[in-house]
């Protein structure tokens, strides 16, 4: 594998052909803040978070790390007055969904963002699409699809899958920025087959701690 | 039909069709573009089937539906052969009248233009000032053609691009033509089609695949529409010279599911085509092998983009994906895709056939050739226009359009749809140009042009155009998803006079970031009437924040 060479934030970083800019900030121990990152799914690019300011051939461009791929003698910032702008307004964007999802309130805090700035919606789900691709990509069980588009997308449970499937595995829950996930599915029981889940085989065992499953605050109102 | 095995064939098969029709017989084209068609010229075509019928003028009188004319403002339209002589608003009563007069070799004067304020009448397309200001090189044989009959097409003269390109061309010379024609893609971002064809050609992969993107779906655009179902087989001969140039074995049609004119005439094209031998393998016995297939959309605008409409032709959901590697690198399953739009592929016969010399010398400095124009809004003819690059907007809108309707005065004009932009009335020396218009907000996108009339809210305009997008958009990524629905509630605040303090700061941020940070062309355009409309109209919206103080 051909290593290449770039800079980020100043500090010469060595790669490997085929890495994102991500991977590569991630490896010389430099944070860049995800959202609908996770390293056991393909990288997706939905919740721009990651974008950083590139400088290539004497041109700026604002990319997502996620997805770019390392090349020779790029100049990444991870930080800029741009790049915070960004992220801010991003974060005030999903904190209309879910103001007080832990991971939020802590990016807000860190860019400034102001959690009423903009018109509270009712769904607290982030479309982040953990949940869907978690399912697809290592459960296989797709038992959570992506519905709809635009204004109108959001995650649904499919009963006859999630019947079956969802109990034994819970997985997802904990990945849930928001813990809409987990409220979606005990809705969709509810709905559509009440008391008539498979019986748990085994003992329900979160095996993805990285997210915790938040208590779900009222929606305060819109200011 | 018979296969066509060598170009020696084709031309016979092309003095054949042209020996059989005699060009001093009339002939009667009445258009079914889409805009006629809403005002039932299907009657009117019917009407003169029946009094030819009636009267048994079989082989006296020709009549032939077409694709769109152009002149929609005043269909149904007629035009009646020799002479291009041009009847507008003709209903199925005025047939017997039509008939009687072309039978005589003469004009029904109750039916042609009639200009509204002079009073002065022209009678032939080359005197219709709606007509007489354009260079209607791409649209204007569509009057010619039956789009359900390849041998219409023969007869123009179709398909001796393709000709030309297999016998007397290589590859590398038909590439080399389109890059020293400087065709730039119609489709809205005016990039270098020839640039794009080498890069797919010089890609590794093998297996490689040509596009014609005909997804239309930009607000108040309807010229591909015409072009595609008017003239299938001109498209559909750019793409086989394109692939061939290529080295593509493979083409794919992507176009709406829900046109079905369009449908049936691009259906029967490429049957025909196939047919034909034009093709299929060995095309016209020049060891070319090529196929297209048709793909229909699942309905949504972002479909029209070229990397979520590579992911729909795999069968996948439109959605789109970052082109840090080109599609025409890794493009359809990865293999390298060059997608073009229909009015792009629709010029390339011609610039085969009468080379590039030809076509540059046409056109502003850096856009060459003509582009097709979707006219419509506050404007007395709306329709489809084909003009030259470089055209000043003022013959577009005034001496082609006739001006703003109802005698009011002009506010703006609008290029490029939901994600174009508008200038002031004053800016209306500008150019038709790529680049001009683009710098000044409103890049030609591809060729929708609106005009607003004084009375134009243009806060309820860009409301409205994002309202658009936001039921276009697939919803993937935050800035658009959530960033268009925002901007489309301050907005809609704005119109029903509950603006506050901190709106327009709002708009301004949600609008930067929303194109800075979005995933695809439709999230970074999405608020590009929004930023014109800061550039040129601040004050009208300032004016709707309490206090007048533009909510700073």
């Amino acid at each position: 594998m051909s290593e290449i060479v770039l800079q980020i934030d100043g500090l010469e970083v060595k790669a490997t052909a085929g890495m994102t800019v991500l991977q590569a900030a991630q490896q010389a121990g430099i944070h860049i803040p995800t959202l609908c990152h996770h390293e056991k799914l393909e990288a997706f690019g939905g919740c721009r978070l990651c974008m950083v300011e590139m400088q290539s051939r004497g041109r700026t461009s604002y990319v997502v790390s996620c997805l770019y791929p390392v090349e020779k003698d790029i100049v990444v910032r991870t930080r800029s007055e741009k790049v915070d702008k960004i992220r801010k307004v991003l974060v005030e964007e999903l904190m209309a969904h879910a103001p007080d999802a832990p991971e939020l309130v802590k990016l807000a805090e860190e860019y400034g963002a102001d959690r009423d700035r903009f018109e509270r919606k009712a769904s607290f789900c982030v479309v982040c699409g953990l949940c869907v691709r978690y399912c697809n990509e290592v459960k296989q069980k797709n038992a959570v699809g992506f519905i709809d588009n635009g204004a109108l997308r959001e995650i649904s449970f499919i009963p006859e899958i999630a019947r079956k499937e969802c109990w034994d595995c819970q997985e997802c829950f904990a990945l849930c920025p928001t813990s809409y996930a987990q409220a979606a599915y005990l809705l969709t029981e509810a709905l559509a087959f009440p008391g008539q889940r498979k019986a748990p085989s085994r003992v329900t065992k979160v095996t993805e701690p990285a997210r915790r499953v938040i208590p779900i605050k009222p929606i305060a109102a819109p200011a | 039909m018979a296969r066509l095995h060598s170009a020696v064939e084709l031309e016979e098969l092309r003095a054949k069709i042209l020996a059989s029709r005699d060009p001093a017989r009339p002939c009667i084209a009445v258009c079914a573009g889409a805009a006629c068609d809403g005002m039932d010229s299907a009657a009117v075509a019917a009407a003169f089937l029946g009094e030819v019928d009636r009267q048994e003028l079989d082989g006296k009188l020709e009549v032939r539906t077409t694709g769109c004319h152009g002149y929609c403002e005043k269909g149904p339209n007629v035009v009646v052969t020799p002479g291009d002589i041009c009847y507008f608003e003709v209903q199925p009563a005025d047939v017997p009248d039509i008939v009687a007069a072309t039978l005589k070799g003469e004009v029904l004067d109750r039916l042609v233009y009639k200009d509204p304020r002079t009073g002065a009448k022209s009678v032939h397309m080359n005197e219709v000032p709606f007509y007489k200001h354009q260079t209607r090189l791409l649209i204007g044989d569509n009057p010619k053609i039956d789009p359900m009959r390849i041998d219409d097409y023969l007869a123009v003269g179709g398909y001796a691009a393709l000709v030309k390109a297999l016998t007397e061309m290589s590859p590398d010379q038909v590439l080399d033509e389109v890059k020293r024609a400087n065709l730039r893609g119609r489709g809205g971002g005016g990039f270098p089609a020839g640039s794009k064809w080498e890069t797919t050609r010089n890609a590794p992969e093998k297996t490689k695949y040509v596009i014609v993107n005909g997804h239309e779906g930009e607000s108040a655009a309807f010229m591909d529409r015409a072009m595609l179902t008017g003239n299938p087989h001109k498209v559909l001969e750019g793409l086989i010279i394109g692939a061939y140039a290529i080295g593509a074995q493979k083409g794919f049609m992507y176009t709406r599911h829900d046109m079905p004119l369009l449908t049936k005439h691009v259906r029967a094209a490429l049957a025909q085509a196939q047919d034909y031998g034009l093709l299929g393998e060995n095309i016209l016995g020049s060891g070319f092998d090529f196929n297209v297939e048709l793909h229909f959309d699942v309905g949504i605008f972002v479909s029209g983009e070229s990397s979520a409409l590579m992911r729909s032709i795999e069968g996948n959901p439109p959605e789109p994906r970052p082109k840090y590697i080109r599609t025409s690198v890794s493009g359809i399953w990865d293999k390298p895709s060059n997608l073009n739009n229909v009015e792009t592929w629709a010029n390339v016969p011609q610039i085969i056939s009468r080379g590039a010399e030809w076509f540059t010398s046409m056109g502003s400095k850096g856009s060459k050739g003509t582009k097709l124009i979707s006219l419509s809004g506050h404007v007395v003819n709306s329709g489809v226009v084909e003009v030259p690059m470089g055209t000043p907007l003022r013959t577009l809108v005034f001496d082609i359009g006739g001006g703003v309707r109802d005698g009011k005065t002009l506010k703006a004009i609008h290029f490029g749809g939901a994600m174009g932009g508008a200038i002031p009335a004053h800016l209306i020396d500008a150019q038709l140009d790529f680049d001009e218009m683009s710098k000044l907000g409103a890049p030609i996108g591809a060729g929708g042009l609106l005009l607003m009339d004084e009375d134009t809210d243009m806060i309820e305009m860009a409301r409205y155009l994002l309202d658009f997008l936001v039921n276009e958009s697939c919803g993937k990524c935050v800035p658009c998803r959530e960033g268009m629905q925002q901007m489309r509630h301050i907005l809609t605040n704005l119109t029903q006079g509950k603006g506050k303090q901190g709106d327009l700061e709002r708009l301004e941020d949600l609008a930067e970031v929303t194109g800075l940070s979005s995933l695809c062309a439709l999230g970074k355009t999405s608020a590009d009437p929004l930023k014109s409309m800061f550039r040129y109209f601040k004050p009208e919206y300032e004016s709707r924040i309490p206090g007048g103080s533009g909510g700073k």
